[in-house]
């Protein structure tokens, strides 16, 4: 009897090869600190009595939980869990195994959830992003060359935030710049401008992950008493800060600035601005620094990563939405290893054509990023 | 059609499983308080290896500030987004008509049936006086 004819069964069934020929760029991969000791070698020792005395302080709501949308342990796929122990994304080799080689990923863009701009002590936060980018290189980026960094900058400290950004601006390994998306202002407000003087200035990305916390609720109403409610909120959430960018004149400012919004799908887009361009017509005396109507802002500035993309009835709709959105705008992410993920053989439940994939699963990315 | 030989009935204790592949074809083998069921190792949602996710019961309400937690170890929750599958039929409960796992018949055979054929077990031992799990693929 042949293995495959029932008796000399192996237990576990061989890993699956990718199937997908096309090079693909995902914008939203999660790595993840086995502990925040990870981080001590590249802080001084100042830190790591500072917060063994006094710990962190995070403007964080729920004590012995999180505000974060969690259906499964640590976000993940329960099935994510590195066999050499270790919380989901932790693991260099099993993150190539089941995502980069799985799938075929030519570049994989970083995003980490831990930052230092949501500390309240500003001089650890500091601390800790530098702490989170040299460890982001040395760990990952020099290992597998796929993976792009974000620079991980203390927003709520515009100085401090551009001193880091200076220290990486022109390194390969470093594609944009992460700031936490619960941020203490809308991010459109001009405490928040150096950094995106910087980013325009070194041409790198802005890349705007749900992240961070800053002890407000998502919601305009508060607290709400659900995860799948939070789920959805949180894209709210992104919506706003976009309004805010475009509302503020930063890209009337910045006009080169890019700025990527990440896990918050794109559905809602071509309503807000159908809204947003609504609104402009009878209330632009208010708001005479913008040039344009808001929705062209949304078209030549802002880009969006498809994960969780969204499963209408008739899943040819989406395609409609795409036309609306702009195929141009639209990037390709897994967020593997988190639990909502996207398998990018099956995530578009329309045929694109070819030219559409290649945009979407990596075109898009690699001009955004300046990939080669 | 074919039937194969997957295990030996006690191989997989109750609540537990066994990942097979059949003809290329990965395929989970449940056992549920001694009954076996049988899922393609493909949840039809995005593609995650359903067989390895967990085994839960099923949470039921006839109104808000109730709930009951029925049917304990039948639903299988994927391990991605977590939709739950009936074990027993692949069905799926956020969309049962539409939504289907791939389910194989299992029986459990005694030895001394299994030696007569027609069943795929060249090579295998088949011993007279034992019971075997047995999927129809
Ligand atoms: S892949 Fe199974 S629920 Fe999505």
């Amino acid at each position: 009897m042949t293995p495959e004819d029932g008796r000399t069964l192996v237990a576990e069934a061989p890993a699956n090869a990718s199937r997908s020929k096309l090079k693909l760029i995902d914008c939203d991969v999660h790595h993840a600190l086995r502990s925040s000791k990870d981080l001590y070698p590249y802080m001084a020792t100042r830190w790591h009595d500072h917060i063994a005395q006094f710990g962190r302080r995070r403007p964080v709501p729920f004590l012995a939980s999180s505000p974060y949308p969690k259906t499964a342990p640590a976000l993940s796929r329960t099935d994510s869990w590195p066999p050499n122990g270790g919380p989901p994304g932790s693991d260099l080799a099993f993150l190539q195994e089941q995502l980069l080689d799985r799938y075929n990923i030519e570049y994989g863009m970083l995003h980490l959830l831990t930052s230092g701009m949501d500390e309240r002590n500003q001089d650890l936060g500091n601390a800790l992003c530098c702490a989170i980018n040299d460890w982001q290189y040395e760990h990952w980026t020099q290992k597998d060359k796929r993976l792009k960094a974000a620079i991980v900058v203390p927003g709520e400290d515009a100085v401090a935030a551009v001193k880091e950004i200076e220290r990486w601006a022109g390194n390969p390994d470093f594609c944009q710049i992460s700031i936490v998306t619960h941020s203490i202002e809308p991010l459109g407000r001009r405490r928040y401008w150096p950094i995106y003087e910087a980013a325009q200035a070194h041409n790198l990305p802005i890349g705007l992950h749900s992240s961070g916390t800053n002890g407000h609720a998502v919601t305009s109403a508060g607290w709400c008493s659900y995860y799948v409610e939070e789920q959805h909120n949180v894209a709210l959430s992104q919506q706003n800060l976009a309004i805010s960018l475009v509302c503020e004149g930063v890209f009337e400012r910045f006009p080169a600035l890019k700025a990527v919004i990440v896990e918050a799908g794109f559905v809602w887009v071509p309503a807000v601005c159908w809204r947003l361009d609504q609104h402009w017509a009878r209330m632009r005396g208010e708001v005479p620094h913008l040039t344009k109507k808001p929705s062209e802002y949304f078209r030549s500035n802002l880009w969006y990563s498809s994960q969780p993309a969204d499963e209408p009835e008739n899943p040819q709709d989406l395609r409609q939405v795409i036309e609306w959105l702009g195929w141009d705008r639209l990037m390709f992410a897994t967020d593997y290893p988190h639990w909502d993920m996207d398998n990018p053989e099956h995530a578009f439940k329309f045929r694109m054509t070819e030219a559409e994939q290649q945009q979407v699963f990596a075109g898009n990315a690699r001009a955004v990023y300046g990939l080669a | 059609m074919a039937r194969h030989i997957v295990a030996d009935a006690g191989e997989i204790p109750p609540g537990g499983r066994k990942l097979v592949t059949i003809r290329g074809r990965e395929i989970g083998v449940f056992n549920q308080g001694g009954e076996y069921f049988a899922l393609l190792n493909r949840c039809p949602h995005q593609g995650a290896e359903l067989c390895k996710g967990t085994l839960i019961g099923l949470a039921t309400s006839t109104g808000p500030g109730n709930f009951e937690l029925t049917r304990h170890g039948e639903m299988l929750k994927c391990p991605w987004h977590g939709w739950e599958y009936e074990i027993r039929t692949g069905q799926s409960w956020c969309d049962p008509n539409d939504i289907k796992a791939r389910a194989y018949p299992v029986t459990v055979e005694h030895g001394a049936t299994l030696v007569k054929g027609p069943y795929v077990a060249e090579t295998f031992q088949v011993e007279i006086e034992q019971d075997y799990v047995v999927i129809e693929v």
